[in-house]
């Protein structure tokens, strides 16, 4: 990071903020053409069932109909949904964009229906006639892969999509060596992601340009083009992909659907432009689910606290389908297995099982919210065994300071931290000393009040293309115009992060310009350079890093031609007020536009300088980010109803340098807040049928305002190695840190009760019936998580 | 089937005929083109869709477009009109919102503002625990609330020094 911060560090409030504040912004469902029609698809009501026939005559005969078609009129025409996760031995399950003989979910589209308005065309959806055989759905993953279960697909001999084993060290004498060995089943729930705007895609043809335009709420609009290209058969220099605002994708629009290809399919076939918005029950039903693991964990310890061995089993469920990413999700858990700690022997085994559900895929965290919690449930269920403080155990467990940058058995290496530094801060702002004492107090008169903690390390800045099925790198041009004006074109395409304004102190910064002097541009396949997209926490650490190079690459040209016009080694250039002057004669100096101006009227450049100012970067990182943290907070139960209350929260956590403080304190609050809606609330349940009767948000709660208390946040700050921006990332901390803090406080506030372990969302019926089970007969120590509460 | 309604948007009259079972928020998105006004669920829990009705926010996804004829509709492209003049085109409201980064995709924060400013309507100087309670009905995913509560807090601020 450059040394001068007139701008870097500093919370700017945001520049994409006026046209959202003011109704000005326009989301896909904002966009109208001339002409547009309207698509809306008929969804299976079945989770498993064999479609003997679909009939479409009458919606196609009804008002405002121009078309109607059924998943055998378009079989051929449109490619199967990718998968971009290869995993050896996996089995394959291509979902076709329509279903044409077979449904595996509820929510899978069988017919699609093109109106002249939007309410015409759900009205036809009531008019098609489809006869189902049900199947037995499979439901249950553990059943699922039972023999004599009901299989998904024809030609496989059961539902597992794949096993994925990842060993380090020595597990055998890990065990051997150890004091004592805990086993625990943790589960980590279904999710539903429900970002606030759906899905949605708008798309026009127009056949003298060959040329598909497609509008879509997604967080990867090139990957998207070439995908849409691919499934339609077209090339890739026919389709251009446009991102407008993005209503929140949280990972859930970090993949290609469907409905993405079927909307472009129709705008060719029709030759008009149509636009299909998804209602929240589709958003619900057919956008990618997040989490759902059951983990069944071994761990092997001393008795002075210190880890040796973690064995775990992982069944994954990944719905009936791969979407983009869906097989590699779970494999990440056993990537982050080791968590902050030097654990000398770990094995992951994992079962990827197919079942009549949606696919699950990335949200936010992505399979590290999931080996976090695993981990830091262990270390809790290790420090109440030995009956020590959770803080000490983690202390005990933490690699030293030299031993960083540190390789984990698992196979990745941690690039820089400190977690005692961010440990004693979460400690020390939460007063936690007290905390224990008054907990002590509570405890004495009747209440039930917990304490939990979390310190946890997640993977980012994804990620050396080495690891990425479609590259980890990231793009960025920068083009400084004839009037000094900077464009910045950046491939990450943010959807709500803040880059517009975070990319635009970088290029003032280090142009000497203000913020309002420079554009940041994104999401369209036309005008940015080829680009990876935003999920991951990589936009900054990646894609700031390629908008850094390019930057300081057009910073040495400017250099080189001041320099060249008022007579001044460029090394010896300082970039500020909107000039470039000598830094030991200031007043040898020249407006930054006017050598802007030289650059393009070419009239006077040094020898072999060519004319204009643009710079392209493809920066690509050697390694991951490792961000971390330490959290703490406080619950307190009402042991007559069995309602969770959150008292206190503390966060501190070390993204390494901040370019805005603003925007990272927003990421956090928002990640502990989605943390606090997996831990008390949410939860996708799939009835026996494969029903979802979470199907919309009047039965699946997502936190709101009045359920959260003031959070406290801090950071440290450890700069990254990996980019010379020293930035790590943020964006999915929160729901890796938080999720187990308040998982711990929990279980520990439980623990008066005996109880040692219980799985998530605490919903009051859970908590409570949990309580009277064990209250009654004391000697009930043991409770192993249940899947489902009944 | 069509009825006629009439309707002040924004301090403009209109008159339309339209199908009884229009909603509100389509109307006011697809007839109007006032696409400032999202919708997020259709089932009013959200409030992405929230607008003023005659002052009093409403979730105009579960409101008639026949429902509002002979009413007053604010959404937020009209809101600024509603604030006293300050230079910057902008309510207070949507000043705290910006000024405290009390957003980040957007698309909640049309209908949190408008259920902000109903809350300041009725309660010039909330408590936190106020503002939280009242913006129960408004879901934002990305935000965590707290920014949200201190741009409602910098509003209220901002408005009780204006009227002095």
């Amino acid at each position: 990071m450059p040394a001068a911060t007139r701008y870097l560090g500093k919370p700017l409030k945001r520049k994409e903020d006026p046209r959202l504040i003011q109704g000005l912004a326009h989301y896909v469902d904002d966009i109208v053409l001339p002409g547009l029609h309207h698509v809306a698809i008929l969804r299976s009501p079945y989770a498993h069932a064999q479609i003997r026939s679909v009939d479409v005559s009458k919606a196609q005969a009804a008002p405002g109909v121009v078309l109607a078609l059924t998943g055998a009129d378009i079989r051929g025409s449109i490619g199967a949904v990718p998968c971009a996760a290869q995993i050896p031995d996996m089995k394959a399950a291509p979902r076709p964009v329509l279903a044409h003989d077979r449904v595996r979910f509820v929510g899978e589209g069988v017919a699609v229906v093109v109106a002249t308005d939007r309410y015409a065309a759900r009205d036809a959806l009531d008019l098609i006639e489809v006869e189902y055989e049900p199947l037995t759905p499979v439901v249950n993953p553990e059943k699922a892969i039972e023999k004599g279960s009901p299989v998904l697909f024809d030609g496989h001999k059961d539902n597992i999509a794949y096993r994925w084993e990842l060993e380090g060290g020595d597990l055998k004498a890990a065990f051997k060596k150890a004091d004592k060995v805990i086993k625990q089943r943790i589960v980590n729930q279904r999710l539903i992601p429900t970002a606030m705007e759906t899905r949605g895609v708008v798309a026009e043809y127009k056949p003298g340009e060959r040329q598909l335009t497609v509008w879509s709420s997604t967080q990867i609009p090139h990957l998207l083009r070439t995908q849409i290209a691919a499934m339609l058969d077209v090339p890739e220099h026919s389709v251009r992909v446009i991102t407008p605002e993005v209503g929140g994708g949280f990972g859930s629009k970090l993949n290609v659907y469907a409905e993405e290809a079927l909307a472009g399919y129709l705008a060719m076939r029709l030759g008009k432009p149509v636009k299909w918005i998804e209602t929240r029950r589709e958003n619900f039903q057919a956008t990618i689910h997040g989490r759902d693991q059951i983990d069944d964990v071994e761990v092997a310890f001393k008795r002075d606290g210190t880890i040796l061995g973690l064995r775990i089993h992982v069944i994954a469920d990944l719905g009936a389908y791969y979407q983009l990413l869906t097989p590699l999700i779970p494999t990440l858990t056993g990537l982050m297995a080791s968590g902050c700690y030097k654990i000398p022997a770990i094995r992951t085994e994992i079962t990827g099982v197919l079942t009549n559900k949606m696919a699950t895929d990335a949200y936010r965290g992505a399979g590290r919210p999931e080996a976090t919690y695993l981990v830091e449930r262990t270390v809790d269920l290790v420090a109440a065994e030995l009956k020590k403080d959770p803080a000490e155990v983690r202390r005990k467990n933490f690699p030293k300071l030299e031993d960083f940058p540190y390789a984990t058995p698992t196979g990745v290496i941690y690039d820089s931290a400190n977690y005692p530094r961010s440990l004693d801060l979460a400690l020390k702002l939460s007063g936690y000393k007290k905390l224990r004492q008054e907990q002590a107090k509570a405890r004495k008169q009747g209440r039930c009040v917990g304490i939990g903690l979390s310190t946890y390390v997640e993977i980012c800045a994804m990620g050396p293309s080495s690891a990425m099925p479609a590259g980890g790198w990231e793009s960025a041009t920068v083009r400084v115009e004839p009037s000094g004006m900077v464009n910045i074109m950046t491939g990450a395409s943010p959807h709500g992060q803040g880059q517009e304004t975070s990319f635009a102190q970088l290029g003032a910064e280090i142009l000497g310009l203000e913020p309002g002097d420079v554009n940041v541009i994104h999401g369209d396949t036309s005008i940015v350079p080829y680009g990876i997209g935003t999920f991951g926490s990589r936009a900054t650490a990646v894609g700031g890093t390629a908008v850094y190079k390019s930057l300081m690459k057009l910073r040495e040209k400017l250099a080189a031609l001041a320099g060249f016009l008022i007579g001044e080694d460029p090394g010896k250039l300082v970039f500020a007020d909107m000039k470039i002057f000598s830094k030991a004669q200031p007043k040898k100096s020249i407006p930054f536009g006017e050598v802007v101006a030289a650059a393009y009227t070419a009239k006077k450049l040094p020898p072999n300088m060519e004319p204009g100012l643009d710079a392209t970067t493809f920066f690509e990182p050697t390694n991951f980010t490792f961000p971390f943290g330490a959290h703490v907070c406080v619950v307190e139960i009402d042991t007559e109803t069995g309602d969770v209350k959150l008292l206190k929260y503390v966060a501190v956590d070390d993204c390494g340098n901040v370019l805005n403080p603003l925007l990272v304190d927003g990421q956090v609050h928002g990640g502990i807040v989605q943390a606090f809606g997996q831990a008390m609330l949410e939860e996708a349940v799939y009835d026996e049928q494969g029903q979802l009767i979470t199907g919309e948000l009047m039965d699946y709660a997502i936190p709101r305002a009045a359920d959260m208390p003031w959070m406290e946040t801090d950071r440290t700050v450890t700069p990254s190695p990996v980019n010379p921006l020293g930035v790590k990332g943020v964006g999915e901390a929160g729901t890796i840190g938080a999720t187990p803090a308040l998982a711990n406080a929990v279980a520990d506030a439980l623990s008066v009760f005996g109880v040692r372990h219980v799985d998530m969302p605490f919903k009051r019926e859970r908590i409570w019936k949990l309580m009277q089970r064990v209250r009654a007969p004391l000697g009930a120590r043991q409770n192993k998580g249940s899947r489902r509460s009944k | 089937m069509s009825a006629e309604i009439q309707v002040r948007v924004n301090g403009k009259s209109y008159e339309t005929q339209v199908e009884p079972r229009l909603l509100l928020v389509d109307y006011l998105r697809d007839v109007l083109g006032l696409t400032g006004t999202h919708v997020g669920c259709e089932t009013s829990i959200c409030g992405a869709c929230t607008v003023l009705l005659d002052g009093k926010a409403v979730k105009s996804c579960t409101v008639l477009a026949v429902q509002a004829s002979g009413s007053e509709v604010t959404t937020i492209e009209g809101l600024s009109a509603l604030a006293p003049a300050n230079g910057n085109g902008l309510h207070p409201v949507q000043e705290g919102f910006w000024e405290k980064h009390g957003l980040q995709c957007g698309f909640c924060t049309p209908g949190m503002i408008l259920a902000s400013v109903e809350l300041l309507r009725t309660n010039a100087s909330p408590s936190q625990t106020e503002i939280r309670h009242a913006l129960s009905g408004n879901l934002c995913r990305c935000t965590g609330y707290q920014h949200i509560v201190q741009a409602v807090e910098y509003a209220a601020k901002k408005m009780k020094s204006r009227k002095r």
